[in-house]
């Protein structure tokens, strides 16, 4: 065996123990509930607990407005970019970033303090308004992964080309978004989608502060009240945000092919 | 004359300082196939672009059968459109992107299947409508784009380059079959193009343009054979251009090098003493005096390509150099090079530059 490749199998080996060995401790430890076998009572525990499946069902809820809001936004938003206004790119692509910079609990204040129930916008005098207002939060933690799925999805096609041949064709703005534009960067929209997903059913920080019954203060909860089924929450956060990416992979599969291509 | 179905009226396009179009004028009649040809940057896709309306024109109007279409949107426009990179819609099949359009103006789904399937049997591929457009080569694709533009019955077709990302056999079949379908329906066209052989064997007319304006607007003959100014001649086919120098402008005397050449009624109010451009195409010259050849000059050859069917000889008279071009004999050697040559034309084939 060449050199070379001894050496990239040890990275490999080094790399994959790093991560799957707290990972099967983690595993082997949620099985361990009931003294001398393994079994899958925290797992039982977890799933058969209400607030399990109320935090649960909430983040998902919250998750699924934060996709639509996000789609709504940012699909436009990049289109119209790459047609029209291709100078400012590099400006929204900063904005875009900006919150993987500021931390989700600097955004969460400001909101208390710009939306408390005193304030001309009183998002947080009701809990709808707390509601729509986590969801608003999570599209913005959500936007940097959204917007580079869809501009990312955007660049595989002649955007400017495609909407100038349906224009042509008759068709207006909204047969243009609708029909041409987003059924070609579909999957891209959904692997935006799948990872916003994932993000916010693990997010703790803007629940927490906005006092919202989610997922991510649940887990925190039990973990810091509980043994062994907040190694099996672990797991099953794991599963989850691991079933998102497996299914972007799936779905990728399925992206309309480029007509682009030699005689 | 018949009213002009398309009459483009003193059209200007600047970007900021910068003019790409300047006072653009243009008719063309019904079912006429008009080409726009000129190098890259002569504004001939600038002025197409104004006419589909992705576009305004900076000044001047465009009507269309008597309708000012200026400041229309592209969509309400009712033009047919094919572009150079196909633009088929990635996502639909073939059939689907054919009834694009007629879906999009409510045309009910029978009647929209029935002339998807008459589209697919003009362009010949009707076993192709369920594939998708990465399934197809580029000459499939750009048929289907035809027929995607011709569905929904436009007023005016325009073809914006689209040969150009194809290769030479496809291109001169697809050519012909754009110009016969065209003729078919009759339907007014306006084919982008910079491509001198693709605009001279398919148009009615050709509008050349150079630097935003039109040079000359013409029928492929009257351009090959008449070009109006300098840049025409040089631009469509192959010339010779010869430095002379007028002698006696009263008898139309012009010297060549050392040698003089006749031009009577052709001088267009040059004096004596000035210099002028005089232009030949290749297949007007002989090197061996032919009926109907007044003039000769002599010279030497400088070079000689063999190309096949045809020998391609470079003459040098003075400073000057002219090509021309025999047919190859095999019981004639071409001519060798140093050797000296008499070439021979008709002074009538002779063209003053202006």
């Amino acid at each position: 065996m060449k050199s070379g490749k001894f050496w990239a199998w040890v990275v490999f080996i080094v790399g994959a123990a790093y991560f799957f060995i707290p990972l099967m401790a983690t595993v082997e430890f949620s099985l361990r509930m009931r003294r001398g076998v393994h079994s899958f009572d925290a797992y039982q525990i977890v799933l058969g607990d209400a607030r399990f499946q109320s935090t649960f069902l909430y983040s998902v809820i919250a998750a699924i407005f934060t996709i639509v809001l996000g789609v709504l936004i940012v699909v436009p938003a990049a289109y119209w970019i790459r047609l029209r206004l291709p100078q400012l790119r590099p400006i929204v692509e900063f904005i875009t970033l900006l919150p993987l910079v500021i931390p989700a609990i600097v955004i969460v204040f400001g909101y208390i303090r710009m939306y408390g129930s005193n304030s001309p916008l009183p998002f947080l005098g009701s809990n709808m308004g707390a509601n729509a207002l986590l969801v608003i939060g999570y599209a913005t933690l959500s936007l940097p992964y959204m917007y580079r799925a869809v501009d990312t999805g955007l660049r595989t096609i002649d955007v400017r080309t495609l909407t100038e041949a349906a224009q042509i064709l008759g068709a207006g703005w909204s047969t243009i978004i609708g029909r041409v534009i987003l059924p070609n960067v579909l999957i891209a929209v959904l692997s935006g989608a799948f990872l916003t997903f994932a993000i916010v059913i693990g997010e703790f920080t803007m629940a927490s502060l906005l006092n919202r019954p989610a997922f991510g203060p649940y887990l925190q909860n039990i973990g810091a009240n509980r043994a062994y089924e907040p190694a099996a929450l672990a797991i099953i956060a794991f599963a989850i945000t691991w079933g998102c990416m497996s299914l972007i992979q799936i779905l990728s599969r399925f992206a309309p092919k480029s007509a682009n291509r030699p005689n | 004359m018949a009213e002009p179905f398309l009459s483009i009226q003193h059209v200007r396009k600047s970007y900021g300082s910068n003019t790409v179009v300047q006072d653009f004028s243009l008719d063309v009649e019904p079912g006429e196939f008009v080409s726009f040809l000129g190098p890259s940057g002569c504004g001939k896709t600038t002025v197409l672009r104004m006419v589909a309306g992705f576009e305004e024109p900076s000044a001047g109007k465009i009507v269309v059968a008597g309708k000012d279409i200026t400041r229309l949107k592209p969509n309400q426009r009712n033009v047919g459109m094919v572009f150079q990179a196909y633009a088929l819609f990635p996502n639909l099949t073939v059939a689907q992107n054919i009834a694009f359009g007629l879906k999009v103006a409510g045309m009910p789904k029978a009647d929209a299947d029935k002339r998807v399937a008459e589209m697919l049997e003009m362009i010949k591929l009707p076993q192709m409508a369920d594939r998708y457009p990465y399934q197809l080569s580029g000459g499939q694709q750009q048929r289907i784009a035809l027929a995607r533009a011709i569905a929904p019955k436009p007023k005016l077709l325009l073809l914006d380059e689209p040969l150009s990302a194809l290769d030479a056999k496809v291109r001169v079949s697809l050519r012909e079959e754009i110009r016969s379908i065209q003729k078919k329906l009759g339907i007014t066209t306006i084919f982008v193009t910079h491509d001198q052989e693709e605009a001279l064997s398919i148009s009615d007319r050709i509008a050349v343009m150079y630097g935003g304006k039109a040079e000359q607007v013409a029928t492929p003959f009257e351009i090959y054979n008449r070009p109006a100014t300098k840049f025409v001649a040089n631009f469509v086919g192959t010339l010779n251009v010869l430095e002379g120098k007028v002698t006696d402008a009263a008898s139309g005397k012009v010297q060549v090098n050392t040698q003089e050449v006749s031009l009577k009624g052709k001088l267009n109010g040059s004096k004596s003493g000035d210099t002028l451009s005089l232009a030949l195409r290749p297949e007007a010259i002989s090197l061996d005096r032919q009926p109907g050849h007044d003039t000769s000059l002599s010279g030497e050859i400088a070079e000689v390509h063999f190309l096949g069917s045809v020998i391609r000889v470079r003459v040098g008279i003075g400073g000057n150099t002219v090509s021309l071009d025999t047919f190859n004999n095999s019981a004639t050697p071409p001519p060798v090079v140093g050797e000296k040559a008499d070439i021979s034309f008709s002074s009538g084939d002779m063209l003053v530059l202006h």
